[in-house]
This record gives C-alpha cells, sequence and structure tokens, in this order.
C-alpha cells in the first residue's frame, strides 16, 4: 500500500509523511517531560510530592517565560525615548492598545474574526478527519485521491483568495470557507499516517474481540492515530489564523486583519501596532488553549510513553 | 473433566502459503490435521519459524488458509468465532492503552450487547478469575507485565468462550510469573470447563499444561507426531516437573523437536 502512495507522489509524498511525523515527535517531548513529572511525583514519592512537584512546575514555568519577558523589558526600555513614527515607546502602544481596544470598542473585531475563526477550524478539521479516514479506509480512493490531495496542499491558500471572493462574495462565508480549506490539510494528512500506522496486533485484537467496523474505528484507530491526529489539528490551527488574517485584509469589513491594514493607510502607525498585539495574545491563548485540552484528552498517552521510558 | 468425545476444534489438512503464485512464494505451513475435544488442553510446540503464529491465526480465523479448512463447532470458520477467546504473546500491543482495565475488559461485552448494568460485574467476576483485585480503574500501563496479562487473559474469558487460543502467552515475562500464570490457566480452565488451544515454543510447557501435545516439524511445518500427557489433572510445578514421568515426555519431546543429525 505504501509502494502506490509512493509511486504517485515519490518524493513528495515522502515529504509530507516526513513532515507530519516530525510534527508529532516535536510535541511529544515536552509531553514525555510533563508526564514523567506528575507521574513520578506522584507515585514514588508520597510523603514529599507537593513541594518537588510544585517546584518543578514553576522551574518549567520560569523557564517557558524568562526569555519572553526579558526581550518585552529590553523592547520597554530601548523603545522608551523613541521618536521614529515607525516604533513608536512600548509603554505608548500598549496604552494605545487599552485604548482602542476595551476603551473605544475595537475589541469587536476581534469577535468577528475568532467566530470565522471558530467555525472555520472546526469545519476544516472535521473535514480533514472524515478524509483522512476515507482515505486510510480505501486504498483504492487514497490512489486516485493523492495526486490530488498533494496538489491542494502545496497550493498556497492566501492565492485563493481572489477566486473565493469570486465564488462567495463578500462577508464571512467567503472568509470561513477559506479558513476550513486550509485547515482540512495538515489534519488530513496526519490523520491519514496516524490510522495507517495504528498496530496490526491491535486491528487482530479487535477482530478477535468481534468489536465490529464502527466500534474498532472508534475504539482502536481513531484512538490510537489521536496523537497524531493531535498534532495535526494543532498545524491545521496555526494555518486558519494566518488565514484568519489573511482573509480580513482583502475585501472586508471587520475583523483584526482589516483593523492592522486600516491603520497602516491611515498612517496610524501606532493604533496598526496595537492590532498586531492583540492578534500576538490571542494566537498564545489559543495555543494554550489547544495545548491544555491536548494534554487532557491524550493524557495516556503522554503518561504511558512517560512509564515506558523511565 | 467432561467424559464426552465431542469434537470442539478440526483443522483438516490445513496448508498456507504467502504469495502464492510469485517468485516469494513461501510455505509457512504444509499440511497441518489435527482436533481438539470439548475440555481438552492441546498443546502445539514446534522449533522457532516453524510457522506456529501462522497456525494460530489460521486457528483464530484471522487468516484464510491457502486451502485446507479449520471446523469451530461443526461451522467452518471463515473469521473469528465468537466464542473464541484469543490471547496474544505481548500483552502491550494487545491491550488498549486509551483504555483502562476495566473498559478494555468491557470492549467485548459492549460489542455482544451486554447492558451496561450488567457489564460491571462481569468486569470484577473476570479480575476475579484471573486472580487480580480491583484494577478496572487504572490502565495497563500502570500494571506489571505478569498482571497485564491476567488482564488480557481476562479480557478473552469476559465473554465467556468456549475455547480459548493463547499464542505464546508467556514468552515475554519472567519465569516466576511464567509459573503463577502457568497455573492461573490450569485452574481457569478446571473452573470454567473450557477448551485450550496453547502455541509454544517451551517442551516443559506444553508438558506441564497439556493433556496432549500436537508437535510440528521445522518449516514449511507438518504434524510430526501427537503425543499424550498423561499426567493427570492434578500438576503442581514442582513435583510434577520432577516426576519421572515428566522426564520421560520431555526426552521424548526433544527427540521430537530437536534437528535429526545427519
Amino acid at each position: 500500500m505504501s509502494r502506490l502512495t509512493a509511486s504517485a507522489a515519490p518524493a513528495a509524498g515522502r515529504d509530507i509523511t516526513g513532515a507530519t511525523a516530525a510534527t508529532a515527535a516535536d510535541t511529544a517531548p515536552a509531553g514525555i517531560d510533563a508526564g514523567g513529572v506528575a507521574v513520578n511525583g506522584g507515585n514514588s514519592s508520597p510523603p514529599a510530592r507537593h513541594t518537588p512537584k510544585a517546584g518543578r512546575a514553576w522551574r518549567r514555568v520560569l523557564l517557558a517565560v524568562w526569555l519572553p519577558l526579558v526581550l518585552l523589558i529590553v523592547w520597554w526600555f530601548a523603545s522608551a525615548n523613541s521618536t521614529s513614527p515607525f516604533f513608536p515607546p512600548l509603554q505608548s502602544i500598549l496604552t494605545e492598545t487599552w485604548k482602542q481596544w476595551i476603551v473605544q470598542g475595537a475589541w469587536v473585531n476581534a469577535v468577528a474574526s475568532l467566530s470565522n475563526l471558530f467555525v472555520g477550524y472546526v469545519v476544516g478539521g472535521l473535514i480533514g478527519i472524515v478524509f483522512g479516514s476515507l482515505l486510510w479506509r480505501s486504498r483504492y480512493l487514497r490512489q486516485s485521491a493523492n495526486p490530488f490531495v498533494y496538489f491542494l496542499y502545496v497550493l498556497p491558500a492566501p492565492a485563493l483568495l481572489p477566486a473565493s471572493i469570486a465564488i462567495f462574495g463578500i462577508g464571512s462565508t467567503r472568509q470561513i470557507a477559506l479558513i476550513a480549506f486550509g485547515a482540512i490539510w495538515p489534519t488530513l494528512l496526519n490523520t491519514l499516517d496516524g490510522m495507517r500506522g495504528v498496530d496490526a496486533v491491535k486491528l487482530d485484537t479487535a477482530r478477535a474481540l468481534r468489536l465490529g467496523g464502527w466500534r474498532t474505528y472508534f475504539t482502536v484507530v481513531l484512538r490510537s492515530a489521536s496523537p497524531q491526529v493531535a498534532a495535526g489539528l494543532r498545524a491545521s490551527l496555526t494555518v486558519a489564523i494566518i488565514l484568519m488574517v489573511v482573509s480580513e485584509m482583502i475585501a472586508s469589513n471587520s475583523g483584526i486583519g482589516y483593523f492592522i491594514l486600516q491603520a497602516q493607510a491611515a498612517f496610524a502607525v501606532k493604533k496598526m501596532w496595537t492590532g498586531i498585539i492583540v492578534l500576538a495574545i490571542l494566537g498564545t491563548v489559543l495555543n494554550l488553549i489547544f495545548v491544555l485540552v491536548e494534554r487532557r484528552v491524550l493524557r495516556w498517552y503522554y503518561r504511558s510513553r512517560a512509564l515506558g521510558n523511565s | 473433566m467432561i467424559e464426552t468425545t465431542e469434537t470442539v476444534l478440526a483443522v483438516d489438512r490445513l496448508r498456507k502459503v504467502y504469495n502464492e503464485g510469485t517468485d516469494a512464494a513461501f510455505t509457512a505451513i504444509e499440511s497441518v490435521s489435527f482436533s481438539v475435544s470439548r475440555g481438552e488442553f492441546v498443546c502445539v510446540v514446534g522449533p522457532s519459524g516453524a510457522g506456529k503464529t501462522t497456525l494460530l491465526r489460521a486457528i483464530a480465523g484471522l487468516a484464510a488458509p491457502s486451502s485446507g479448512t479449520v471446523t469451530f463447532e461443526g461451522q467452518v470458520l471463515h473469521d473469528v468465532p465468537a466464542k473464541l477467546g484469543l490471547v496474544f504473546q505481548d500483552y502491550s500491543r494487545s491491550l488498549y492503552p486509551w483504555f483502562t482495565n476495566g473498559k478494555n475488559i468491557a470492549l467485548p461485552l459492549a460489542a455482544r450487547g451486554v447492558p451496561k448494568a450488567e457489564r460491571a460485574s462481569r468486569v470484577s467476576d473476570a479480575l476475579e478469575a484471573v486472580g487480580l483485585g480491583h484494577v478496572e480503574k487504572k490502565y495497563p500501563w500502570e500494571l506489571s507485565g505478569g498482571m497485564q496479562q491476567r488482564v488480557a487473559i481476562a479480557r478473552a474469558l469476559s465473554y465467556r468462550p468456549e475455547l480459548l487460543l493463547m499464542d505464546e502467552p508467556y514468552a515475554s515475562v519472567d519465569a516466576q510469573t511464567r509459573f503463577d500464570l502457568e497455573d492461573l490457566v490450569l485452574r481457569v480452565r478446571r473452573e470454567l470447563g473450557i477448551t485450550v488451544v496453547l502455541v509454544t515454543h517451551d517442551i516443559d510447557e506444553a508438558i506441564y499444561l497439556g493433556d496432549r501435545i500436537v508437535v510440528l516439524s521445522g518449516s514449511p511445518s507438518t504434524v510430526r507426531e501427537v503425543v499424550d500427557v498423561p499426567l493427570g489433572s492434578e500438576r503442581s510445578q514442582v513435583e510434577t516437573r520432577s516426576s519421572d514421568e515428566f522426564l520421560i515426555l520431555r526426552n521424548n519431546l526433544l527427540g521430537l523437536v530437536m534437528p535429526v543429525r545427519p
């Protein structure tokens, strides 16, 4: 089966699988670390379990935030006396952010962006999982869809922006469609890859237990592939956020991207910076939420890996 | 023991060739025939590479034979029958790490439409049958290897199969655990009156457990001999293994399994 896929897109197909596998591997080590701390702290030394665990957790948080903090401080002081119209002082950008987004109500732009993002991402992610599963299930579908999927995967989604305006007109349907389109591919390819990697013994076991088709799919195949599906969903989230902003920059009248472009066009540089800051905060928060949900859902994965490696 | 000679499983001239009709054709099983009566404990031994796992997959209905038939309770097998329990060698691969032990054991029950309220008691019965306490809420990977294999056996027993098929179930555990698990299967078999077919490369284990032993030749495998084990139904690790009958059987079997000297 792998030969067939490879022959349809020789080098390229390998690259995709390689890239997706790397995504999964990249996300794993952090999780193993986290899982290992929790499990070992919880099991091996019950009397002194709180202090080391809390201490390790603090150190992890500290390790993660010290560099951004230092950079912010550097930015703050380096820009404090700036008179350049392009790089206003950080302090004034932050005050302006509060003024623009909270006091003057620009937050409606963030709401517009986020609602598009949410719908587009959910639709794209679901399509990715469903079609990834279908491609896993049917070799014929996989063979015939492979060049087509690869073609759409390498196509930069922003290039479809003019076409999407022509098809969907102006409005949030077009933005949602574009976000969904971009979000499909990382999830689809990772789902397919993860499902093709399901241990044959686990599938034999499912047959021996007579679980049946759907039960095997939901309790064995999808579960077994879930770490890689999650890696795909995370890559899809990044793509979706990019497309959210890009789609708002052309033929749009709301959203963070629209706000940034409007400010830039009006030479309101400070105002433009506030949009970028809001975007950065939203992106960080969304990724954080994703990681927290993933840790919760895939707890078995990280904890069993941590035990296996210790 | 139930004194009937009703045949539960009949393997008739089973042959398995991989990549049949190509240059890479490989005959794993030449021709294997044997039958298993209800309540019997049959061990299948053979040297490494004798196609033991291939044979087991065919007997379980997981792989179609190239020719010949496997008949289970009068029906020719095409898929895994509902009344068959299967225990794989590698518990870490056959248990589902994303489910707790309880959920693992309840899966085949759910698939068989056992009501949810009944499942919990069936799960704890199965765990009790394999000598495990309440580990329903734990995950398989939180248990030791021997305990995990017990969970796998409990899962295979939970839906009360007629035939328990085991593929080198003790090859991945340490010696002490192995003795415990051997006695466990003997006890389960005695208490439930279940028929057991166990595939192994270990002659001592086959003699200790089996009523009869099917000795396979090397690849491509055929049945070299079927040996009766007249050790009775009460066996103990120390006494049985040091008894004269055991040692005589052991010598006979070694002669059969070891390659013929030129």
